[in-house]
């Protein structure tokens, strides 16, 4: 019997294991699906893009896996709630990866090559935000002590894209583009891309509460 | 045998409303928080107080004897009738309440009445450990969260691992904790009975003897036991979710160190093992688990900070030191009059 729930538990923890290493290789397929885009390597965007679809179903999959195993075995009746709102809230960064990407496949907008840098600026500082949202969850599993010092480096991250993002704006504003459109094309891109941080520092902000709430 | 039954109703009464109150100061956050299965937990308890009881019940019930000899069923009766009717009493007008106190009451209400001398030496110790077993508990408390929170963390435990360890430490310590409620508080329910128990001792087998004294406890434990299925569920349920609010971790060292303080006021073999190593010993003396469990909180409350102590409940605990034993003493004393010039028994 002992063996059966240590084995259920286990099988519990891989799986959550399993969904968060999901959620940060999804920041990191989104970053190499904006590098692409931007060095206009089109077959590899395509790739990452398929690929960043098919984790997007399956995070969410295995989720719902996680969900219904937490309630069925009554495991962790206490924090059961905690995780599972942080498990929807990380779900929430994998779609909005997802989503940026696929709005790049579908609206397909012209880069110029004075802000091509400061796109992958930003992409990146979003990308080292989620990593460390999920270093920060990782440690809300077993190492509570360190949630905080990856929360502050979620914040730190968080604040830099938001840098990046607004002097990329004004780049963008105050170039020589002509049409208005194509500026604020550009701008709901540089927007998208940051939401993913925002995503990020959101589910840190829950994070820490989960963390306080841990503390016997 | 009717006759024997009718008089032991008053102290099987008593071990009933043990069974559904102080089954929760053990068990309640396991069960108000899910962690443990109600059921589950009833099964665990009630083994456990019959064993505590039945094998470990004798020194507290000593203490009880030393204070006031009750010879007659009779008085045997209302003694524990009147503890049992101070109990209900004053926890429908919602004062906090212990059976260990209510029957000191009644015993010394006898003594009175029968004009039999209080041991005065034994009046000082089992007050003197009614306050200090909270105290003592708060210390233990106090002592094992700083322990436990160390361990946490550095064990660097998965919290799904956790929380089956969680599981498995509450049934544990909820084990031990029955037991020594079993041990402690069986004096409250049979300990006036055992002056006139009318069993004789009993060989299983030739492999198990009982003592009349056991048999006692055995029923005693037995009443606990319907008392634990059949009302404490609800009891749980306000105790895991109102009262305190303890984490399942915080619970497991609120039971432990209670658990332990009730193990140390009855255990005869540790006592023997603490006098024998030339150690200070604890009195065997029935205390309260509830006002242990309430130790526990606050010793926990301190190592927290000391932030969130109910000053109010404290001052309640301590009124109730004076307030119970005093109105089932007079309880007593008057349904003993009754008793032998209404119904002409001897008390």
């Amino acid at each position: 019997m002992a063996k059966l729930f240590m084995n259920r538990t286990k099988q519990l923890e891989e799986e959550i294991s399993a969904y968060l290493d999901q959620v940060s290789r999804s920041g990191l397929i989104f970053y190499e699906a904006i590098k692409s885009y931007i060095l206009d390597d089109k077959d590899r965007f395509n790739e990452k893009f398929v690929t960043i679809t098919k984790m997007e179903s399956e995070a969410d999959e295995k989720r719902r896996s996680i969900k219904h195993k937490l309630y069925t075995y009554m495991l962790i009746p206490e924090s059961r709630g905690d995780v599972l709102g942080l498990l929807e809230n990380m779900d929430g960064i994998v779609d909005c990866c997802e989503k940026t990407v696929e709005r790049f496949s579908i609206e397909c907008p012209e880069i110029p090559e004075f802000a091509q840098q400061q796109f992958l600026n930003l992409a990146k500082f979003s990308r080292k935000a989620v990593e460390e949202v999920v270093k920060a969850s990782r440690s809300f599993f077993k190492e509570i002590n360190l949630v905080e010092d990856f929360i502050n480096k979620v914040h730190f991250y968080e604040h830099e894209a938001d840098d990046v993002e607004e002097k990329l704006k004004r780049t963008v504003f105050q170039s020589d583009i002509k049409k208005f459109s194509r500026k604020v094309h550009l701008r709901y891109f540089a927007e998208k891309i940051s939401t993913i941080s925002d995503e990020a520092e959101e589910v840190a902000e829950r994070l820490s509460v989960y963390a306080i709430k841990r503390e016997i | 045998m009717f006759r024997i039954l009718f008089f032991l109703s008053s102290g099987l009464f008593l071990g009933w409303s043990l069974g559904a109150n102080d089954a929760a100061n053990i068990f309640g956050t396991a069960v108000g928080t899910k962690m443990l299965d109600f059921k589950i937990a009833a099964v665990i308890c009630s083994i456990f107080i019959i064993l505590g009881a039945v094998i470990s019940g004798a020194g507290a019930s000593n203490t009880l004897g030393k204070l006031g000899a009750v010879e007659e069923l009779g008085g045997a009766f209302i003694v524990a009738l009147s503890a049992a009717v101070s109990v209900l009493w004053m926890t429908r007008v919602g004062l906090p309440v212990s059976t260990s106190q209510a029957i000191v009451g009644a015993i010394i209400g006898w003594n009175f009445f029968t004009n039999n001398p209080t041991g005065v030496e034994s009046l000082t110790k089992i007050v003197g450990t009614w306050v200090f077993s909270p105290i003592l508990s708060a210390i233990f408390s106090f002592i094992l969260f700083f322990i436990v929170k160390w361990f946490f963390e550095r064990s660097k435990i998965h919290l799904l691992r956790m929380d089956s360890y969680t599981r498995v430490g509450l049934v544990i310590v909820g084990a031990f904790g029955s037991y020594s409620l079993g041990a402690n508080n069986i004096a409250n329910v049979m300990g006036v009975f055992t002056t006139s128990s009318p069993f004789a001792d009993v060989n299983i087998l030739s492999l198990f003897h009982l003592s009349s004294t056991q048999i006692l406890f055995l029923l005693g434990g037995f009443a606990i036991a319907v008392g634990v299925f059949t009302y404490s569920k609800k009891v749980m349920m306000t105790v895991g979710t109102n009262i305190f609010k303890l984490s399942p971790v915080t619970a497991f060292v609120a039971v432990a160190s209670s658990s332990l303080v009730l193990f140390l006021f009855a255990s005869e073999g540790l006592k023997n093992f603490l006098i024998s190593h030339g150690l200070p010993s604890f009195p065997l003396v029935p205390v309260s688990s509830s006002q242990a469990i309430v130790g526990a909180v606050i010793g926990i409350s301190l190592a927290k900070g000391g932030r969130n102590i109910n000053y109010k409940l404290l001052g309640k605990i301590s009124l109730g030191w004076i307030t119970t034993p005093i109105a089932a003493a007079i309880l007593s004393y008057i349904s003993l009059f009754f008793m032998q010039n209404v119904f002409m028994l001897q008390v």
